[in-house]
């Protein structure tokens, strides 16, 4: 929302790096005061006090243990989350690419997208058991909609003077899928790639709490069915910090990829 | 495409005669699809213990539908999943507009909802059951806290998006807050609001399932673990279906809701929701 | 070099049809420049369209060099009219100009720096070769798609109503460079515009299109001494008689299809942005 300049009180913050610092830190150290205050004195199971819970944490989770249940959760996701956005991008290609597989297939995969992915997991258990494959396999069946169905949604939409500019000067075959259809096409390809991360996260904890032998998902609900519960809070609170993580990653590769799309947007909103 | 695209009028010709042309290629992929599950097991390349034929799962549907306990599965996973929404969605709108009116109050959340809204709302099943056991209340939680941040997004979005010119307008002819509100914000985010609870309906139904799946609380989500637990596997696939065809269904409702609100509002706004 | 014969293009829908072009026969000699003038509608981007190979025509041929053209034909270069959409927005200048070049197997790495190079000299965007296109103005991205064309270094060089979006100072200086690059290179130019004043600036010839059903209504040599600029050009008295048969020609064209009626409308309807 943009104030006009007159009604904002100068006086009290000035437009420094320091103010940004302040309002971006502000809020999040207050809460975290808060919760800390309100709690200390807590004597309540379900909610011990976030002294306990990081004091906890920080013996719960030494490095062995994040060798054991963090690691092998992480590895599951990326494995997964790659094949899909692979699997999901080369299909894509194929579908948004010929209209005719389009119409065949599109009822189909909306309806394969529309089924809530979790569901997939008792699904996927019958062939794949409940070892690794199992877990990389459901993340795999899950993430792998968004990316496919953005993808032909951005093949389709390749500009029509474009494709015509590249047939002209003799760019076709694989010089044009490289310097045309998926770069023109990324933007839909990484907006379904952010969509299948949350997806891939949720699948990740999911998975590793119906069956699994070891897995933050697996510990968390050992915890809470053990009434560990300070340690159940501090897995929460990892559980959390990997999905920030994660996404603060997504998004630097994604600035980096799609910088000029950004700059396009930015320089068609002033002109 | 590049040939249609030459000028409007033909192409636009070439488009409504393949409509109907498309849909019946959909409805044989369709055909196709249904053939093939029935397939792969009678060939044997797959174990019927593990994909049983389309018949079977037709057959274990209708069985389904004709059980009084199947409806009252559907009508609380409906349940949560509408109460779920309806709460996230007013709260989400709340919270955008307040947000989006007190000066700084943008700023100073913006790194929290930052943080906030990546967290998987999974990581607060098992809270869920120590709070609320196999519960509604179960239910809403995971589904109020995803759902909440998609519209919250949005409703920020839409606000940004106001015209400076309609806001100073506004202003100089002393409209108070609400009036703003009402004249001058809501038109202008209505159509991200949309879009929010559009993104939200989606996410509501995933994680009710999920909650219902994974927790035990009431709903098709636990009537899949039960036929998985029990090897009643055409009943559990036909289940899984039936929650892909209420996505479907929930998916095209929310398209042509959003829809609708975005004709309206074409005349004001430019440029399509991000 | 070029010839354009007895070109027709229907569009077909269901169950309707909707006639482009109807019957054009011209053609173009080697190192020659021509404008193809018409009213907005008239069918002219069909025409380039068919001449580039991106359209298969109905009936007709185009044929260049000798050969039937059936689908984009090496050496021929093309500069459309959407500059903002005919360059790569996710390739930096410098890899807009080269993509071309880099389809062509027998050109090296360094020749190939060479090209670009030189085309963006010669278009005067020497420093602009690290930018993205969207972060220059129109007349400058449409100087980087000739660009383009030129370290394609063809043999024919198409160009739609190039500068149908650029303001009128910027319009002049990129008229003035296809003068130049034209008188340089020795290409063959198809020039389309819907500008009269433009097609008898620029071209050597002008062929003047009816208005839809498209047909050649009339040839013309331009016999204006071959260096020409903006101030004494268009202050020639022979300009402006060429102009204003040019002008009656299209207006004859309407009268002629029942398009325009009886009475003449008071201004050229080809000012269309």
């Amino acid at each position: 929302m943009k104030r006009a300049p007159a009604r904002r009180p100068p006086v009290l913050l000035p437009r420094t790096a320091l103010r940004r610092l302040l309002l971006a830190l502000g809020l999040p150290v207050v809460l975290a005061a808060v919760w800390w205050a309100v709690s200390a004195g807590s004597t309540d199971v379900y909610w011990p006090p976030l002294r306990t819970i990081l004091e906890t944490g920080r013996e719960v989770w030494t490095a062995e243990r994040i060798t054991t249940d963090v690691v092998p959760s992480v590895l599951r996701l990326l494995i997964g989350f790659t094949a899909a956005g692979v699997l999901g991008v080369a299909l894509g290609v194929v579908i948004g690419t010929f209209p005719r597989v389009r119409a065949v297939t599109e009822p189909v995969l909306e309806f394969l997208r529309a089924v809530p992915p979790p569901v997939l997991v008792p699904v996927i258990m019958l062939f794949a058991g409940i070892g690794d494959t199992m877990k990389v396999v459901v993340i795999v069946s899950g993430c792998v909609w968004p990316v496919l169905l953005n993808t032909v949604e951005g093949v389709r939409a390749v500009d029509s003077v474009l494709a015509e500019t590249a047939r002209a000067y003799g760019v076709g075959g694989l010089a044009r899928l490289r310097h045309l259809v998926l770069p023109s096409a990324s933007p839909q390809i990484f907006a379904g790639l952010r969509q299948a991360l949350s997806i891939g996260v949720i699948l990740m904890v999911i998975s590793e709490m119906f069956a699994a032998s070891n897995g933050l998902g697996f510990a968390v609900v050992q915890f809470q069915r053990s009434f560990a519960i300070p340690e159940m809070w501090s897995g929460i609170l990892l559980l959390g910090l990997l999905g920030v993580l994660l996404a603060l990653v997504f998004r630097a590769v994604e600035r980096r990829a799609l910088a000029w799309y950004h700059g396009l947007r930015r320089s068609r909103r002033t002109s | 495409m590049t040939r249609a695209a030459v000028n409007g009028g033909p192409s636009d010709v070439r488009r409504r005669g393949a409509g109907r042309g498309n849909a019946l290629l959909g409805l044989a992929g369709l055909c196709g699809f249904l053939a093939l599950i029935e397939a792969l097991p009678r060939l044997g390349f797959v174990s019927p213990d593990h994909l049983p034929p389309t018949s079977s799962i037709a057959a274990a549907l209708a069985e389904e539908t004709s059980d009084a306990a199947f409806w009252t599965a559907l009508g609380d996973t409906l349940t949560g999943w509408a109460l779920g929404l309806l709460i996230a969605t007013a709260a989400g709108i709340t919270a955008g507009m307040v947000i989006s009116i007190v000066p700084y109050l943008r700023e100073a959340t913006a790194s929290t909802v930052e943080f906030l809204r990546p967290i998987p709302s999974v990581a607060l099943i098992p809270l869920a059951v120590l709070l609320f056991g196999t519960d509604l209340r179960s239910t809403l939680l995971l589904v109020v806290y995803a759902a909440f941040w998609q519209v919250l997004v949005q409703v920020l979005y839409g606000v940004q998006d106001t015209d400076p010119v309609a806001e100073e307008t506004a202003r100089s002819y002393g409209l108070g807050t609400w009036a703003r509100i009402r004249h001058v914000l809501w038109p202008t985010a209505l159509p991200y609001v949309m879009t929010g609870v559009r993104l939200a309906a989606a996410v509501s139904l995933v994680l009710a399932i999920t909650a219902e799946l994974v927790i035990g609380a009431p709903g098709l989500g636990a009537r899949i673990a039960v036929a998985q637990t029990s090897h009643a596997v055409p009943d559990m696939y036909a289940l899984v279906a039936v929650t892909g065809l209420i996505g479907v269904l929930i998916n095209a409702g929310a398209r042509a809701v959003e829809r609708r609100s975005l004709a309206w509002h074409q005349s004001v706004r430019g440029e399509v929701s991000p | 070099m070029l010839d354009v014969r007895a070109l027709r293009k229907v569009y077909e829908g269901h169950g309707r049809h909707v006639e482009a072009v109807r019957d054009l026969t011209f053609s173009l000699d080697a190192g020659e420049l021509v404008c193809v003038v018409g009213p907005s509608g008239c069918g002219k981007t069909t025409l380039l369209k068919c001449v580039a190979g991106l359209l298969e025509p109905t009936s007709g041929e185009v044929v260049l060099r000798g050969q039937r053209v059936t689908g984009p034909p090496p050496g021929t270069a093309v500069v459309f009219q959407e500059y903002g959409r005919s360059l790569f927005p996710w390739m930096r200048v410098r890899d807009n100009v080269e993509l071309p070049l880099r389809q062509k197997k027998h050109v090296t790495k360094a020749r190939r720096r060479e090209l670009v190079e030189h085309a963006l000299h010669a278009v005067g965007l020497d420093d602009t070769a690290g930018a993205y296109p969207w972060q220059l103005s129109g007349g400058m991205q449409q100087r980087v798609a000739i660009a383009r064309a030129v370290a394609y270094e063809p043999e024919v060089l198409l160009m739609d109503e190039p500068f149908a979006a650029v303001d009128a100072q910027t319009r002049a200086d990129l008229e003035d460079l296809v003068r130049r690059l034209w008188q340089e290179l020795g290409v063959t130019v198809l020039f389309i515009t819907h500008d009269i004043d433009e097609a008898v600036y620029l071209g050597e010839r002008v062929v003047v299109l009816s208005s839809s059903p498209t047909v050649v209504q009339e040839q013309l040599t331009v016999d204006l001494p071959a260096r020409r600029d903006h101030l004494h050009t268009r202050a020639d008295p022979r300009f402006t008689q060429l102009r204003t048969r040019v002008y009656e020609e299209i207006q004859a064209a309407k009268r002629g299809g029942g398009v325009g009626g009886a009475v003449a409308p008071p201004q050229p309807l080809d000012k269309m942005p």
